[in-house]
């Protein structure tokens, strides 16, 4: 559903991304992983638009989104969290809901029942028992499952995690797996990138693996673990 | 209109001002009162017209002196060309939607921008006005124009009282459209871009156009609020239509009442056009600018939520 | 042809003089993006203060400029730590951090009416009224004297920037803070001293300003489009660009004076702010 062909990203002369190639099937579950600095944050801004591609193309169940503006994107069913929670400060957590909600989800959405639809899916994540409190005081964990609730209010055909594992603890990462899990049982696409590596094995179908702007693997959780590419790439020669 | 008791709260009191605004005109005689409210109420239009751009949507604008003056020039230019009798509401109707495209093109040019370029910008925007109303000789150029006074006064005692029924009318009118735009989808849309633009984008909030939606309204607000100055000082010039403390205040008052809610710059407007107006009598006009920047400064230092943000800390509401 | 190169030149030599008056703000908005617009403010504080020696002590207003910069460069320590307290640390710096400055100036403005009148405001020294004439071309002195100074002045600014220690921490600080701090700066310390620096410009820059004409409370607002153009048209955070731009407003101004009335100049430099933030916002010579 997701077909991103030779995407080259530059930032003056520094090259991000060089002519990476990458695709997701529908209801796939794929892992993005590499060193830090390899380019996948830098993948994921182009992806939902937040910096626009020099060279390659972007195409999204068979329309070519490329130049497309990012709430463009995410109307069409491309969401994306973000790797530092940015939630609405002004807002409380039920509130957060309702942008995404109103605006990326409007036309899939039920108008009156908005709030009700906020609920279901702090419900689905857990969050409800904040569901009136300030986003700006949340805990780190529920920050995280805000930004990832945030995506999902936005009904999105495929979401993209970006990191949002990080700093979390044993039981707090199976948490956001199990979520992750359920959505893609209701036929979402994920795209998952992790630096936590049990959580890569567990939860893919697929794993590629960037290095330096290049894509140097790609495969099963198994082939990924014993290539010897990808274990120079993280480990050095 | 009336969704739940809040609403039926705001619309009575709006009535209840009204009438009592009408009460007044039968009642008291005293130009001197007219002229000082008319004032105020100028000021909270321009502050609350403000607000939706710079409080709602969070960009600043330090032009408003503009807009407002442009306003005015538009009601200038069309007494000139068709007549004093001119209708005033014709007037207004222009003024908002000359301020309107100037947001709007404003907008266009710089919203695409950095926050602090926009801003940049209002000024750069005012001051080029600035000298395009002081090269037209039309409309007065730098000597100015004077504008006199119709003879038509309605079923009120006199112009001024008019007048400030008239403005009284577009500022609760001002309000009650701030107020709904806030309550609105389109509201909450501003305030996600004001609290996180590139979160709201990727949630699917169109940042650029409801970025231009509320530049427009306000620049279309603050020309609505010029529209009626030309009569009510009878004499206008670039210096004094342009006035940086028209500017000042328009800033000063949301940011002291508070800018994340409707109510903030009314009160703000309140409380700073009411000093204000006591400071003129008792003292001096000049020390009442000094008094508006050393408030904006203090409020922006030590309290940027302004007075409903302190409210709110005190009564212990959602922060 | 005469009146086009005296425009000319009177454009550059004008030009010089808004390099110093923008080189502060260079600093401030372009390396520390912190939206100075109370500088122009400050410039006219700095001539009240050149008259003020000049009136009483008979001193050269270049002398007062200069003896007084290091107050105003205390003065810019204090006022960042202000703004620092207040915004920097919070995070709130965009929306409050800009209505700060824009209170301050309007602050200094209001100060000096209520002290000093709207009264314009001039001082008196040899070389003014005096010209050099090479030619068809006349050269004022009381531009000619900003002209030297200026460029003395905005020549040892960047200087300092790029080949002193601290100078280069200063443009480092905008770019990469934990680099920095791995160098043992301390960031604040490092804008602090940018600030001040900033400030301590316009000190000289207000003295030459009041040797080119004379000068009432609310002449900076004219020189906020001007500096602000200035510095994004040449590129943020080049000082070099800076100069060029500063160099192209004063002759595009020159010549508006001269051929459409000085009583347009004032858009000339607006305009092409607005210009340039339309076509090109990372200005000619700025990083993107």
């Amino acid at each position: 559903m997701l077909e991103v062909r030779a995407l080259t990203k530059r930032f003056g002369g520094f090259v991000a991304l060089n002519g990476v190639d990458l695709h997701v099937g529908a209801g796939e579950r794929l892992g993005l992983i590499g060193p830090n600095g390899s380019g996948k944050t830098t993948m994921i801004n182009c992806i939902s638009g937040a910096l626009y591609n020099d060279e390659g193309s972007i195409n999204f169940e068979g329309r070519d989104i490329t130049r497309l503006a990012p709430h463009l994107r995410t109307r069409l069913g491309v969401a994306r969290s973000f790797q530092i929670p940015r939630p609405f400060r002004s807002m409380t957590v039920l509130e957060n809901l309702r942008v995404p909600l109103e605006y990326a989800a409007w036309n899939r959405a039920e108008h009156r029942h908005i709030t009700d639809e906020a609920m279901a899916v702090l419900e689905s994540i857990g969050l409800q028992h904040c569901a009136h409190q300030n986003s700006a005081g949340l805990t780190q964990v529920d920050m995280r499952k805000l930004e990832l609730a945030r995506a999902l209010a936005a009904k999105p055909r495929l979401l993209v995690s970006d990191e949002a594992m990080a700093g979390l603890s044993s039981a707090e990462v199976d948490e956001i797996i199990e979520i992750l899990l359920a959505l893609n049982k209701r036929g979402v696409a994920v795209i998952m990138i992790e630096h936590i590596m049990r959580a890569v094995m567990r939860f893919s179908q697929r794993i590629i693996v960037l290095d330096a702007g290049e894509k140097i693997a790609e495969g099963t959780p198994d082939e990924i673990v014993r290539n010897p590419d990808v274990e120079r790439a993280y480990l050095g020669e | 209109m009336f969704h739940d008791k809040a609403d039926v709260v705001f619309w009575g009191a709006l009535a209840a001002v009204l009438l009592a605004g009408f009460a007044f005109t039968q009642v008291v005689a005293n130009e001197y009162y007219y002229t000082a409210v008319y004032a105020i109420l100028q000021a909270m239009m321009m502050a609350v017209a403000w607000n939706i751009l710079g409080g709602f949507t969070g960009y600043v604008n330090f032009g408003s002196a503009g807009f407002f003056a442009v306003g005015a020039y538009t009601s200038i230019a069309l007494g000139k060309t068709f007549g004093a009798d001119f209708p005033l509401p014709l007037m207004i109707i222009a003024a908002g939607l000359v301020g309107g495209l100037i947001g709007l093109g404003l907008g266009y040019l710089t919203l695409r921008l950095k926050g602090v370029y926009f801003s940049i910008a209002t000024l750069a925007m005012a001051i080029v006005f600035e000298t395009l109303m002081t090269n037209w000789s039309f409309v007065g150029g730098a000597r100015g124009a004077y504008i006199l006074t119709p003879e038509t006064h309605l079923w009120f005692n006199s112009y001024i009282e008019m007048l400030f029924m008239v403005m009284l009318l577009l500022t609760l009118g001002s309000v009650a459209v701030s107020r709904a735009l806030v309550r609105s989808r389109l509201g909450r849309g501003l305030a996600a871009i004001r609290d996180d633009e590139l979160a709201a984008e990727c949630a699917g909030v169109p940042t650029l156009k409801l970025k231009l939606i509320s530049a427009t309204v306000m620049g279309a607000m603050m020309g609505v609020a010029g529209a009626p100055y030309p009569y009510f000082v009878t004499f206008v010039d670039p210096a004094s239509a342009f006035s940086l403390f028209v500017a000042v205040n328009a800033i000063a008052m949301p940011m002291i009442g508070g800018t994340a809610h409707w109510i903030g710059p009314v009160i703000g407007a309140l409380l700073v056009g009411s000093a204000q107006q006591v400071i003129t009598v008792t003292v001096s006009s000049a020390l009442n600018v000094l008094f508006v920047g050393i408030m904006l400064v203090l409020f922006i230092s030590l309290a940027p939520q302004g007075i409903v943000g302190l409210a709110r800390k005190y009564w212990g509401r959602k922060p | 042809m005469d009146l086009f190169v005296n425009a000319i030149v009177a454009g550059i030599l004008l030009g010089a003089f808004y390099a110093s008056v923008s080189v502060g703000l260079s600093i401030t908005f372009g390396q520390l993006d912190i939206v100075n617009i109370a500088h122009p403010a400050f410039i006219v504080v700095g001539s009240y203060i050149a008259w003020i020696l000049n009136s009483s002590f008979g001193l050269d207003p270049v002398l007062g400029g200069i003896i007084v910069a290091p107050l105003f460069f205390v003065a810019g320590v204090l006022i960042y730590r202000i703004y620092y307290a207040a915004f920097e640390r919070t995070g709130q710096e965009s929306l409050s951090g800009l209505a700060f400055f824009f209170g301050v100036m309007f602050i200094i403005e209001v100060v000096l009416i209520l002290v000093y009148g709207v009264d314009y405001r001039l001082v008196t020294a040899d070389y003014l009224g005096k010209n050099i004439d090479l030619g068809f071309v006349g050269l004022p002195l009381r531009l000619v004297v900003p002209f030297v100074v200026a460029s003395l002045m905005t020549g040892g600014v960047w200087l300092y920037l790029s080949r002193t220690f601290t100078g280069r921490a200063i443009l480092a600080v905008a770019q990469d803070r934990l680099a920095l701090q791995l160098m043992g700066a301390d960031p604040v310390r490092v804008k602090q001293l940018a600030f001040g620096l900033a400030i301590a410009t316009t000190a000289i820059a207000g003295s030459l300003l009041i040797i080119i004409g004379p000068v009432e409370p609310s002449l900076g607002r004219a020189y906020i489009g001007r500096a602000f153009a200035i510095v994004v048209l040449g590129g943020m955070g080049s000082i070099p660009g800076m100069v060029i731009a500063a160099l192209l407003i004063g002759v595009l101004e020159s010549f508006v004076s001269s051929f459409a009335g000085p009583s347009w100049a004032p858009a000339v430099a607006f305009g092409a702010l607005l210009l340039t933030l339309a076509v090109r916002p990372s200005g000619l010579f700025g990083r993107a």
